[in-house]
Order: C-alpha cells, then sequence, then structure tokens
C-alpha cells in the first residue's frame, strides 16, 4: 500500500491500538522503579522494591507454589496431551464426541469449571489443596498441548511410520526415532504455553485451592494485595511477572512459529 | 448423601489423598491486618504450637468455604458474631472447654453475657465496636453527624462516599437511618430500605469492605461507612479524619474465635485462644489493630495517648451495649440477600 | 493395530477429561435441581424454582443488563482488533510477525496485574488525572474508576488480543490481487471492502467476538475491581453464590444457562463460518 492516506489511518489505527494495549503495562513498569513507590509523584529510581519483593515471604511462598502447580499441570499435560494428539491422528476415522471432549476445556467459561469442580471437590469429600489446583489446571492444559501438537502433526505422513516398520524397526524405535523428532518443537512449545496459561490462571485455583497458604498462588496472592490494599511491591512483581511471560513466550514461538498463529 | 460419600472415600484412596491433609499445623483464619502481625509466631515461640494465618476479606467468604469444605481445613476462624451462631446451628462450631481458657476470665462481664451466645458456648469475642461515619473534615463541607449524611450527601460529596457491601451491614446503615432494628425482617420495611438505598447508591463512588480507608487517606472518598477500629487505620495516617457514631445510632458488632469441630488440633486451637484472651497478648492486639478488645485488664492497661488519638478506643462497653446486637436472621436471610442482589443491581 | 494403538495412547487423557471435566460439570447441572439447604449446603429434594429464579425479572434483568455489557465489550473489542488486524496484515510481510506478536504479548501476561493497572490509572488520584492536572485541565475529568465504563474499558483491555489474533489469520489469507482485481473492475475501497474482505474474514471476527462475549459474561474479577462493586455480571452473581451466599444451587443453575449461551453462540458462528466459505465459492 502507498504512503497515501489510507497508510496514515493504517499507521495511526497501529499506533492507537498499540499505546492502548501498553500504556498501562508500561506505567506499571515505570512504577516498579519509583523510589515513592506512589503514581502520584516521581522521587527517583531506585530497586528497593525489587528488594523488598524479595524479601516478603508470603509473595516468594506464593511464588513457589505456582510454580509447583504449573510444573506439575505442566509435567502431566505434557504427557496426556501428546499422547492425545497422536492418538487422535493416529485414528482413521474421526469422532465428534471426542472432537468436542478435546475442544471444550478451551472453550468452558473458566468460572463454569472452577465451580464444577469446588461442587465435585467438596461434594466427595476430597481435600483441597495444590493437588486439587494441579489437577483442575491439566484439564485445561492437556487440551492445549493436543492442540498445539496436533498441529504439528497434520502434516505428518504416516505412511514413514509404517515404512520404518516395514523395514523391521521396533515400534519403540520407529516413535523415538521418527516421529518424537518431527513433533518435539511442538511439545516444547506446548509445555511452554500450558506452563504459561498456569502460571496465570487465577479463577480455577481461586475456587480449588485449599484452607491455608499452603495453596495460594501467585495470581491468588495478586487478588488479595489488590484487594486488601496495595503496596508498591506490587509493581515490581508486575515487572517480573511481565518479564517471565515474555521469555516464555518468545521461547514457545521460535520453537513453534506456525502453530501459535504467528 | 450416602453415596457421594462411598466415591469420596474411593476416590481419596485411590488418590492416595488420605488422611494425612490434616496437617499439626494449627490454621487460623482471619482478616487481613486483624492481628499483630508479628502474633501468629510469637504464639508458636512461646507454645511450640505450630500455627499459619490465612486471610478472608470478608464473613461471607469464610463461611463459604467453611460449608464448601464441610468445616475441614481450618482450625479457629474468626468471624462477626451472627456467623459463629451460624456455624453452631450447622454444627459445625465445637462447644468450647472453658477448663483450657482459664483466660476467659479476663473478658468484661458484659462479653460474657452477650445475646448471640451467653456464656460463651461456642465463640469467644474478640473485638468488638460500633459502625459509623469515618470522615475527612477537610473535605466535607460540615461535619456529619446522621445516616442521613451518608444515603443522601450533600451536593459536594457525590461520587465520594462509600458504603460497605456485606448484606448485613449495608442493610444496617438503611435500617438505622429509619429508626428501625438491625435485625428487622419485615418485607415492607426491607423494601422501603432497599429503595432508599438505590437511591444512595446514585451518589456513591463505590462499595467497598476493605480499602475504604485507603480510598478516605487519598481523598478519592470524603465520607464512609466505617467500622470505627478501621477508622483508626485512617486517623493514624490523616490528621483530618474523624469518626463519629451518627444520631440514630449504630449496630454493635461482635468479631469472635470460634473453634471448628472438624479441627484436628483441637488442644492447641483451645491454646490460641486462650493465648490471645492474656491480658498482654489481647492489649498487644488492641494497640496493632486499633479496635477495641472486650478483656478488661487488657484495655486497662492501653496506653492512655491511644486513647486520645483514636477517641472510639475509648468507647465504654455500657455505651457499646447500648446498641443493638447484630443476630442471624435464620430464614429471613434469603429475604436480605435478595434485597442486597435488588440494591446491587439497580442502575 | 492402528486403533487400538490410538485408543492406548487416548485413554489417559480422555479419562482425565471425562473424570475432572464432564463428571464435575454433569454434577453442577444436577445441582441446578435441587434446593439450597438454609445457611448454604444442598438440600436434597427436587425442584424447578433454581431455573425459575434464573428467569425472574431481578436476575433476569442482571443477565440482560451483563450480556449488554459483554456485547459492547465484543462489538468494541471486535471493531478495534479487526482494525489492528487489517492494519498489520498491510504493514510489509517481514514486519507482520513481529507487530502480531508485539500486540499479543500483553494477554499472555497476568489478567489481574493488567486489571490492577487500570486502577492505577483511573482512580481519582490516578495517573490520567494527575496528568490532566498537570496540563491545567484540574477538575475537568468526572469520575472514572467505578464506572461502567472502567469496566469496559478493562474488558476490552484483556480482551483485544484475541480478536486481532482471530481476526489476523483469515486477513493474512488473503490474496491480494483478489482486492486489486476488485480495484481493477472499478469497485470503490469500500465496495471491495464490503464485498470481499469482509465476508472473507468475517468468520474469523465472529470467532473472536464470541470468545469475547464468553469470556467478558462470565468473568467476575474486572466488574469487582473496576465497578467497584457496583455492577453485577453473570460471573459475579455465579462466584456469589458459591462464595458468599452460598447457594449452590441457583448459581449451578446460572451457570447452566451461561453454558446454554455460549453454546448457541459457537453455533451461530458456525453458521457464520459456513456462511463465510458459501462466500468464497461466489467470490
Amino acid at each position: 500500500m502507498p504512503d497515501s492516506g489510507a497508510g496514515r489511518l493504517v499507521l495511526l489505527i497501529l499506533a492507537a491500538v498499540f499505546a492502548f494495549l501498553y500504556v498501562p503495562i508500561a506505567v506499571l513498569v515505570g512504577l516498579s522503579f519509583n523510589a515513592s513507590g506512589l503514581p502520584t509523584a516521581w522521587t527517583g529510581f531506585s530497586t528497593r522494591w525489587y528488594a523488598a519483593l524479595l524479601q516478603n515471604g508470603e509473595i516468594l511462598g506464593a511464588a513457589r507454589n505456582t510454580l509447583i502447580v504449573a510444573a506439575a499441570s505442566t509435567a502431566i499435560a505434557t504427557l496426556l496431551g501428546t499422547a492425545l494428539a497422536v492418538g487422535v491422528e493416529l485414528r482413521r476415522r474421526r469422532s465428534r464426541g471426542i472432537e468436542a471432549l478435546i475442544f471444550a476445556p478451551m472453550i468452558i467459561p473458566d468460572i463454569v469449571l472452577a465451580i464444577a469442580l469446588l461442587s465435585f471437590f467438596s461434594l466427595l469429600r476430597i481435600p483441597m489443596g495444590l493437588h486439587t489446583i494441579v489437577m483442575a489446571h491439566v484439564v485445561f492444559n492437556l487440551a492445549f498441548v493436543c492442540a498445539v501438537v496436533r498441529a504439528r502433526l497434520k502434516s505428518f505422513d504416516w505412511s514413514i511410520v509404517e515404512a520404518s516398520s516395514d523395514l523391521g524397526a521396533s515400534l519403540v524405535t520407529t516413535w523415538v526415532r521418527v516421529v518424537l523428532p518431527v513433533i518435539a518443537p511442538a511439545i516444547v512449545a506446548g509445555a511452554l504455553l500450558a506452563f504459561t496459561l498456569s502460571v496465570d490462571e487465577f479463577i480455577i485455583a481461586f475456587f480449588t485451592a485449599g484452607a491455608g497458604r499452603a495453596s495460594i498462588t501467585l495470581p491468588m496472592q495478586v487478588y488479595a494485595m489488590i484487594r486488601f490494599g496495595v503496596t508498591p511491591e506490587i509493581n515490581a512483581l508486575a515487572t517480573l511477572v511481565m518479564g517471565a511471560s515474555l521469555v516464555a513466550l518468545a521461547l514457545a514461538q521460535r520453537l513453534n512459529r506456525r502453530t501459535l498463529g504467528a | 448423601m450416602p453415596p457421594f460419600r462411598t466415591l469420596g472415600a474411593a476416590a481419596t484412596l485411590v488418590l492416595g489423598l488420605g488422611g494425612s491433609a490434616a496437617a499439626q499445623t494449627l490454621v487460623i483464619s482471619n482478616w487481613d491486618g486483624y492481628m499483630a502481625p508479628d502474633a501468629v509466631a510469637t504464639f508458636t515461640a512461646q507454645t511450640g504450637i505450630p500455627a499459619e494465618l490465612v486471610l478472608h476479606a470478608t464473613n461471607e467468604e469464610i463461611m463459604g468455604k467453611l460449608i464448601a469444605s464441610g468445616g475441614r481445613g481450618y482450625d479457629v476462624v474468626f468471624v462477626s458474631s451472627p456467623f459463629a451462631e451460624i456455624l453452631n446451628t450447622l454444627g459445625l462450631a465445637e462447644p468450647l472447654d472453658h477448663a483450657k481458657i482459664p483466660n476467659l476470665a479476663n473478658l468484661y462481664p458484659e462479653a460474657r453475657a452477650l445475646e448471640h451466645d451467653p456464656g460463651n458456648v461456642f465463640s469467644v469475642p474478640y473485638a468488638w465496636g460500633t459502625t459509623g461515619l469515618c470522615y475527612r473534615a477537610d473535605l466535607v463541607p460540615e461535619a456529619p453527624d446522621s445516616w442521613a449524611d451518608l444515603l443522601s450527601p450533600d451536593e459536594a460529596l457525590r461520587g465520594r462516599t462509600t458504603m460497605l457491601a456485606t448484606d448485613r451491614w449495608l442493610l444496617a446503615a438503611g435500617l438505622l437511618a429509619r429508626g428501625w432494628s438491625v435485625n428487622e425482617t419485615d418485607p415492607d420495611k426491607l423494601a422501603q430500605v432497599r429503595d432508599d438505598l438505590i437511591a444512595a447508591k446514585r451518589t456513591l463512588l463505590a462499595y467497598d469492605d476493605t480499602t475504604f480507608y485507603a480510598k478516605l487517606v487519598s481523598g478519592e472518598a470524603a465520607l464512609v461507612q466505617a467500622w470505627d477500629g478501621w477508622c483508626n487505620y485512617a486517623i493514624a495516617e490523616s490528621d483530618a479524619v474523624r469518626y463519629v457514631i451518627p444520631k440514630e445510632g449504630s449496630d454493635l458488632w461482635v468479631d469472635t474465635m470460634v473453634i471448628l469441630k472438624q479441627s484436628a488440633n483441637k488442644e492447641a486451637a483451645h491454646a490460641f485462644v486462650n493465648w490471645m484472651l492474656d491480658a498482654d497478648n489481647h492489649r498487644w492486639a488492641a494497640e496493632n489493630i486499633l479496635y477495641k478488645v472486650p478483656n478488661a485488664p487488657a484495655m486497662a492497661a492501653l496506653d492512655a495517648e491511644l486513647i486520645e488519638a483514636f477517641p472510639n478506643m475509648g468507647i465504654t462497653p455500657a455505651e457499646l451495649l447500648s446498641y443493638e446486637q447484630l443476630r442471624d436472621v435464620g430464614e429471613a436471610q434469603r429475604a436480605y440477600s435478595r434485597t442486597v442482589t435488588e440494591i446491587m443491581a439497580a442502575q | 493395530m492402528r486403533d487400538r494403538g490410538s485408543a492406548f495412547l487416548m485413554a489417559p487423557a480422555l479419562a482425565w477429561l471425562a473424570g475432572l471435566m464432564v463428571v464435575p460439570c454433569a454434577l453442577v447441572l444436577a445441582l441446578a435441581f435441587f434446593r439450597r439447604g438454609l445457611y448454604g449446603g444442598i438440600d436434597w429434594t427436587f425442584t424447578l424454582e433454581n431455573l425459575a429464579l434464573v428467569f425472574d425479572p431481578l436476575y433476569g434483568g442482571i443477565l440482560l443488563n451483563s450480556a449488554r455489557i459483554a456485547g459492547l465489550v465484543a462489538l468494541i473489542a471486535a471493531v478495534a482488533g479487526y482494525a489492528a488486524a487489517f492494519a498489520i496484515v498491510s504493514r510489509p510481510r517481514h514486519w507482520q510477525p513481529v507487530l502480531l506478536f508485539l500486540a499479543v504479548l500483553p494477554f499472555w501476561s497476568n489478567y489481574l496485574i493488567r486489571t490492577y493497572a487500570w486502577i492505577v490509572l483511573l482512580n481519582r488520584e490516578g495517573l490520567i488525572v494527575q496528568a490532566a492536572r498537570w496540563l491545567g485541565r484540574d477538575g475537568a475529568l468526572p469520575q472514572m474508576l467505578y464506572t461502567e465504563g472502567a469496566v469496559i474499558a478493562g474488558l476490552v483491555y484483556a480482551y483485544l488480543p484475541f480478536v486481532i489474533l482471530a481476526c489476523y489469520a483469515p486477513l493474512s489469507r488473503l490474496p491480494r490481487d483478489l482486492a486489486e482485481a476488485s480495484r481493477d473492475l472499478g469497485g470503490s475501497g469500500f465496495t471491495t471492502f464490503r464485498r470481499i474482505t469482509l465476508p472473507l474474514t468475517l468468520p474469523g471476527l465472529a470467532v473472536g467476538a464470541v470468545f469475547v462475549f464468553v469470556l467478558s459474561v462470565g468473568n467476575f474479577v474486572t466488574p469487582a475491581l473496576l465497578g467497584g462493586g457496583q455492577f453485577q455480571m453473570v460471573g459475579t452473581l455465579v462466584y456469589a453464590q458459591f462464595l458468599t451466599a452460598g447457594d449452590w444451587p441457583f448459581g449451578a443453575a446460572l451457570a447452566m444457562v451461561l453454558m446454554a449461551v455460549m453454546m448457541l453462540l459457537l453455533v451461530a458462528q458456525t453458521w457464520v463460518a459456513e456462511r463465510g466459505t458459501g462466500g468464497r465459492r461466489d467470490a
């Protein structure tokens, strides 16, 4: 498109949308380095809120819980989701029921899954805690891992597998040597996606957490901080969390350019 | 529901989650900032009992969790008296063993005979006080002295007032303004109060149960409905903040400690309640949270300067008892909830 | 052999979904048909009261109002997101992945933190007011935080990247020569857009808009934090029934309605998608 009126309009739209998306984030990042910690006045550059953050036992505990939940749910979901993806693609016939079941966790409103699991655990008298959050997170994580891996498998030529076994390779060898290398980047991308989703997930965790600090995750801690009155540490926390998400996403993007849509 | 329970037991076994969930750590749930920050650590240091503190934002929130879990997972919870009554009605509250709480003797006689639980059968009062108006003297045109000043505020205060959002205290403001009981259940009166509060909603900045004092300090709000002790947080940060009990009166709220029947640490739970009622510990709590505690020696030992700085700390038990206590309204709670939903839904 | 291997591979994941999604959701559906206990909990007597209550004027009104708010959010996000995707697509090819990545990036950072950012911006002593004061326009601004506008802005902010992503894919696949051909045949820019671009990319836009609507209508965090507790959405109501009012059966009935609306919208969106491919055939 030449640099016409339309071209300028396009640039204007881009500028407006990116300003809308990034000004709030920039504000938080900026504030995190403000010595006073208040949005009302800039009193100089300081990393004191980061230091305070690292000494805040509650936040660190919540961060630890979040990492446990994300790591555990990602591990389980990656295993189950990858197997599911391969299984579905391996099948000769598509089953609408199975497709719907796999699609459902991605579209079901969080609040519905959250209350369903709360009622389920509560009526079955299953004590709630980090383990129940993990169980819940696996539900949507495995669906996302499955979707990413399937996208990669779509272009996979199954005759290679048959050729390999025709040539006398064992089933295990075939999988490890032939299939796995093809889908490995998708598995890692899926795992990173799952990890990011789990780290940020709030609603389901909020409903399926148990009593006590032992099952408070970082998003729950942030919610509590916002509701009970905010300390400036939250800006530093926000900056760190966003930085971490950026790294994870950039990594996933590199690994699996196509399947994530960009 | 026996089938559910069998299924649950099976599922629990299968998942290997049985038994060990009840840790030896004492789990205490309280409002944020409603104890000295070092209280739990000091308790552990002095008694050797490991304990941890969890926070709830409102009574309703902790009640929801307790009912969902059948009262499991917590040992001691801090709830306001109507909710302690409900825990007792539901059979979730443990009858207190007074032999294990000798410090009950420190309570004012009035606090041992409160309407909701005479003789402290299932609850121990932890703090008590009034609900009134907390305001910035420098931002209001004239000092408020009536609930009407909040419900139909001066033009200058439009969009600068907040009210409590929880059913009981929101309705209490409307009921008190009309001179009715804070436990009123008459549908016509509730409808009237609903209309008053919907009119008031149009002048509000927000409903806020947790950060109203911060809004007052920052100047976002100029006049808020507040519990007296929480107004003190604002007074501590701003010289211009005042607290007043409106001329129509207040409720008497009592926040209590309740031990859960499902607690696996009842000895330790009693030890905690007793520790809290110790004159020194309870005084230390009062000085930290700036709320009145119903503990005679603790209050007697309070620094006089503290009462001077925070005048509502000096309200006497006799004056407190002149106000009506919030009670569980039973079946009428449905009408309360609905009334509040109607207010919240109004545009 | 292949199918047996397939079944073996799918079994663990499907079992997980069955046990922790299908069964719990079925349980919630069932709960909607029982009475609540006075103080919460469930009284196991069959009733249709809860479903009736969903449509009583009070709750029906809340439903309609939250549908209105979510509809506005979806509309704004759809227009802005489509425009942004369109703008990205019209940049040189090598720039597009970078721009798209930047547009989607905020979506992956913590939702609560992004919502909190709006409190910092909008409150009475917040940055926007500060900026206005600095520009000497003190007092010219109305109350911004704790208004319906704040809730809508927060929701649009949260879900805009989603629409951009959903619209980018079909827009980027659009053959450029198609638009050029239309212009060569004398179609104005707008005609080209209306007759060719929009029909071909409508399915993506519909997916984006439907998801934004569903996510918004079920949201309870943003109305609570940016609405000052003054706005009830379906999500807020469900949240309250489960965590504060202790009326699980009614909460379950509301969740049922939420699911039903979502399914309806998905069906509608599939319909739009099929019409979209029909359009492609004509073109």
